[in-house]
C-alpha cells in the first residue's frame, strides 16, 4: 500500500481540481530532506467533497496547502479548471485564491486578535470585492447571518470575545467573503468540543449547498471524515493508500492501513467488542527516510519480500474504489 | 499483592475489604476570581471500588477535570474552595495536610495527564522522571530503582528501555511520552488512577494502543480507574460505569452498558446524537446541541441544561431536578421528564407546537435523518 499510480483520476473536463504526481519536500538542517507528499495523484469534481484522512504526520496538510500553492510544490500539477497552477505568477495565484480558500484548525489564533469582527471578514473585500463601503457592510452582514452569527451583535467585537466554535464560524464567514468555489478545510473541528463540532459540520454542509461549493476537508477523525464526505483518500506518510467513495470505503476496506484506522476507532457502543491485545508501540516511520517499496509495510501484518522492493501501485479492486496494496483484503 | 506498603498512620485500613476504595460526597470546588465565584464542581457524590473503572464523560468545563484534580488535591491557589468529602479507603483526604498527601501520591494515587508533551520535565532524563519517586517511597538504590525502571518500560511495551532511559522527552512521539507518563503513575502500584484525558492529544492508533495497555494494566495490578474523557466513544469499550457531567452536577450514572442502551437523561442523548458515527451513512444530519454551556458564576436556577434541552419545561427551569434511581436502583439520573417517558414526549411534542428552537433543531434533525435513510 502506501504507493503511486493514476488509475482512479477520472477524465480531465469532469474535474474542477486534478493534482498529479504531487511531491512536497522540506529541506532541514543538516542536509536532510522530509518527503512530507511523495507522488501522490487525485481529483475533485465541482460539488464533491472530498475527505483525506491518516494520521499525524502523514502529509494530508501539506497537500492542502500545495492545492493553494503555500508554498510552491516541489514537483507535480496541480490543475484548476485545467489551469496549471503550478506555473503560475504570483500575481496571477494570488487572483485564482479568491476562488481558493482556506479554513485552519485553529479557530482563535486564525483570528487577528486586534480587530474587530466585521474588519476580519471584509478584509478579503479590500483588494477584490466592491469598494463602496455600504455595500461592503450589507455583504459582511449578509455572510455572518448565513454563518449563524448575529451581526447586529458580532459587529464591533475581538475575536477573544468568542468561543472557540463562534471564532470558527466567524473564520468560514471570512473564507466565504469573496464567493470562491473550493474551500480547503483543514481540521477544522479538531480543536472545538463535540457539541460544537456538530454545529459546524452541519454549517459547512449547509452552506456546501447555499453558495456551491467544493469541499476538501482534512482531518483525523475517521467518523468526521465519513460524515461530510462523498468521497474519501486515506494517506499514509506522504503516499496515498486508498480512495472511494466514503459509505463504501469505510464498510469494505482493503488497504490494510485503512482497516487498522477503522479498527482503532472508538465507537460509542459497549457491545461491540475491541481487540484489546497491546501491541508495541508501532510508530511512524521518518519521513526523512522512509521505507522502500510500500512504506506501510513496516506496520503492515501483510508485508512480504515483494512490499519493499516494488512499490505498489492504484488498482481497482471494485468498481471506483482504488487501492495501492500488494496484498489487498479481498 | 495489591495492598501497597503505606503506613497505618496515613491510611486506616481497617475497613478496606468492607467500603469502595473511594467514596465521595457532595463534593463543591469554586474558583474566586474577580468576577465572582466559579462554582465548577457543585455536588458530585459517587463510590468506586476496587478494581473498576468509572468512566467521566462531559464537554469541556463540565467539571471532570477539576473533580478529578481535587480528589487529587492538585487544585493549588489561594483562590481554591472545595468542600464536601472524600474517602480513600476510609481516609479523608481533603482534611490531609499536604505532607500526607506526598505519601499517597504515585504510591496510593495517581494522575495520567492529558498532555504528554509538557507532562515530563523536558531538561531531565527519562531514566530519573521514572524513577525519582520510586526512590523517595521506596527509598530504594539507585541501581535498583533503575532497574524497576527498565521493567516498567518493558512493561509498557517501549522497545530498547535501557537507552531510551538516558534520553530526554524531546526525543521521543507523544505515544511514547504518555506510555513513559503511565510507567511514572504505576511506579509505586498506585491502586487507583486518574487519567485525565489520556489520548485526546493522540492519533486514533495511538489512542487504541494507550488506552488497551491501561485496560491490561488496571486489569492485572486489580487497579481503580477513573477516566475522564469528552469522547463517549473512548467510555463505551473501557468503563464499567459512566458518569455524566454538566455544569459542575453528575446528570446521570450508570453501568456503562445501562448508560448506552437506555438514556434518560436529555443531555446524554443529546451528546450521543451530536458525534457523527462511523456505523452511519456519509452525510447522516447530525443533531447539535443548541447554545452553549452555561456560566458557571451564575448557572441557572433549576436544571442547568434546562436552556439547551429540547424537552425543558416550566418546572425545570424553577426547581432543580434531583438525581434519582431510575428503574434499578443502580442507574441514576437527574431530570423531570427523563427520556423515553411519556411525559417526555409530550414535552417534546408541546415545545414543536411552541416553536421553541433547540427543540425544532431536534425534529429537524430526526426527520432528516429518516428521510436521507429513506433514499438511500
Amino acid at each position: 500500500m502506501a504507493g503511486s499510480g493514476k488509475a482512479h483520476l477520472r477524465s480531465e473536463d469532469e474535474t474542477l481540481i486534478r493534482v498529479e504526481d504531487l511531491v512536497v519536500e522540506y529541506d532541514v538542517p543538516g542536509g536532510e530532506t522530509v518527503k512530507a507528499v511523495s507522488g501522490i495523484s487525485f481529483d475533485i469534481k465541482a460539488g464533491e467533497t472530498l475527505g483525506l484522512v491518516g494520521e499525524s504526520g502523514c502529509g494530508k496538510s501539506t497537500t492542502g496547502k500545495a492545492l493553494i500553492q503555500l508554498p510552491k510544490p516541489t514537483s507535480g500539477s496541480v490543475k484548476h479548471k485545467l489551469v496549471e497552477l503550478t506555473g503560475l505568477s504570483s500575481e496571477a495565484m494570488r487572483r485564482r485564491r479568491t476562488d481558493l480558500q482556506m479554513i485552519f484548525q485553529d479557530p482563535i489564533s486564525s483570528l487577528n486578535p486586534l480587530r474587530k469582527v466585521e474588519d476580519i471578514v471584509a478584509e478579503p473585500m479590500k483588494i477584490w470585492g466592491p469598494k463602496d463601503k455600504t455595500e461592503q457592510k450589507k455583504m459582511v452582514d449578509n455572510i455572518l447571518d448565513s454563518v449563524g452569527i448575529d451581526p447586529e451583535q458580532a459587529r464591533g467585537k475581538m475575536a477573544h470575545e468568542f468561543s472557540g466554535g463562534q471564532c470558527q464560524r466567524i473564520s468560514i464567514a471570512r473564507s466565504l467573503i469573496l464567493d470562491p468555489e473550493v474551500l480547503i478545510c483543514d481540521e477544522p473541528v479538531s480543536a472545538l468540543d463535540v457539541s460544537m463540532q456538530a454545529q459546524i459540520l452541519n454549517l459547512l454542509e449547509d452552506l456546501k449547498k447555499k453558495y456551491h461549493l467544493t469541499l476538501i476537508f482534512i482531518a483525523h477523525d475517521l467518523a468526521v471524515v465519513k460524515n461530510i464526505s462523498d468521497k474519501v483518500a486515506v494517506m499514509y506518510l506522504g503516499k496515498l493508500c486508498e480512495v472511494a467513495q466514503s459509505d463504501e470505503l469505510y464498510e469494505r476496506p482493503v488497504h490494510p492501513y485503512s482497516k487498522l484506522l477503522l479498527d482503532s476507532c472508538p465507537e460509542p457502543d459497549p457491545s461491540i467488542t475491541i481487540d484489546k491485545a497491546v501491541s508495541d508501540d508501532d510508530e511512524l516511520p521518518s519521513p526523512i527516510n522512509p521505507p522502500s517499496g510500500c512504506r506501510f509495510r513496516t506496520r503492515c501484518p501483510f508485508a512480504t519480500e515483494i512490499c519493499s522492493s516494488e512499490e505498489p501501485q492504484m488498482q481497482e479492486v471494485r468498481p471506483d474504489h482504488y487501492v495501492a496494496c500488494h496484498h489487498p483484503l479481498i | 499483592m495489591n495492598t501497597t506498603v503505606v503506613s497505618d498512620a496515613v491510611v486506616a485500613d481497617a475497613n478496606t475489604s468492607a467500603s469502595p476504595l473511594l467514596v465521595v460526597e457532595d463534593l463543591h470546588t469554586s474558583f474566586s476570581i474577580p468576577r465572582g465565584e466559579v462554582k465548577a464542581v457543585r455536588g458530585v457524590s459517587f463510590e468506586l471500588e476496587q478494581g473498576k473503572t468509572l468512566g467521566v464523560v462531559g464537554e469541556s468545563g463540565s467539571g471532570k477535570t477539576v473533580l478529578a484534580r481535587s480528589i487529587m488535591r492538585l487544585n493549588l491557589g489561594n483562590n481554591v474552595t472545595t468542600t464536601g468529602s472524600a474517602k480513600f479507603r476510609g481516609l479523608s483526604i481533603l482534611d490531609q495536610p499536604p505532607k500526607s498527601m506526598r505519601q499517597l501520591w504515585g504510591n496510593e494515587m495517581a494522575m495520567v495527564f492529558q498532555d504528554p508533551m509538557t507532562a515530563l520535565n523536558p531538561l531531565v532524563k527519562i531514566g530519573r522522571q521514572v524513577t525519582e519517586h520510586v526512590r523517595h517511597h521506596l527509598g530504594i538504590s539507585k541501581k535498583e530503582a533503575r532497574s524497576l525502571a527498565v521493567d516498567l518500560l518493558n512493561e509498557v511495551r517501549i522497545p530498547e528501555p535501557e537507552s531510551r532511559l538516558d534520553s530526554y522527552p524531546h526525543e521521543l512521539s507523544g505515544g511514547m511520552r504518555q506510555r513513559i507518563c503511565i510507567a511514572i503513575a504505576l511506579a509505586c502500584e498506585p491502586t487507583l488512577l486518574f487519567a485525565d484525558e489520556p489520548t485526546t492529544a493522540l492519533d486514533v492508533t495511538v489512542q487504541h494502543q494507550i488506552l488497551n495497555l491501561l485496560n491490561r494494566e488496571q486489569e492485572t495490578r486489580d487497579m481503580a480507574m477513573v477516566l475522564v474523557t469528552h469522547d463517549l466513544g473512548v467510555v463505551a469499550g473501557r468503563t464499567d460505569e459512566t458518569m455524566v457531567m454538566y455544569a459542575g452536577n453528575v446528570v446521570e450514572k450508570t453501568s456503562t452498558h445501562e448508560l448506552f442502551n437506555n438514556m434518560q437523561h436529555p443531555y446524554t442523548e443529546a451528546l450521543f446524537r451530536s458525534i457523527p458515527k462511523t456505523s452511519e451513512r456519509s452525510h447522516t444530519r447530525l443533531t447539535a446541541i443548541a447554545g452553549r454551556p452555561p456560566d458557571l458564576i451564575d448557572p441557572p436556577t433549576g436544571c442547568s441544561f434546562s436552556p439547551r434541552c429540547p424537552y425543558v419545561q416550566p418546572k425545570c427551569r424553577e426547581e432543580k431536578p434531583p438525581l434519582i434511581p431510575v428503574n434499578d436502583g443502580s442507574h441514576l439520573s437527574s431530570c423531570w421528564f427523563p427520556v423515553g417517558t411519556e411525559e417526555n414526549k409530550a414535552a417534546f411534542r408541546k415545545n414543536v407546537a411552541e416553536g421553541l428552537p433547540q427543540t425544532l433543531v431536534v425534529e429537524e434533525a430526526l426527520a432528516g435523518g429518516s428521510s436521507e435513510g429513506s433514499e438511500s
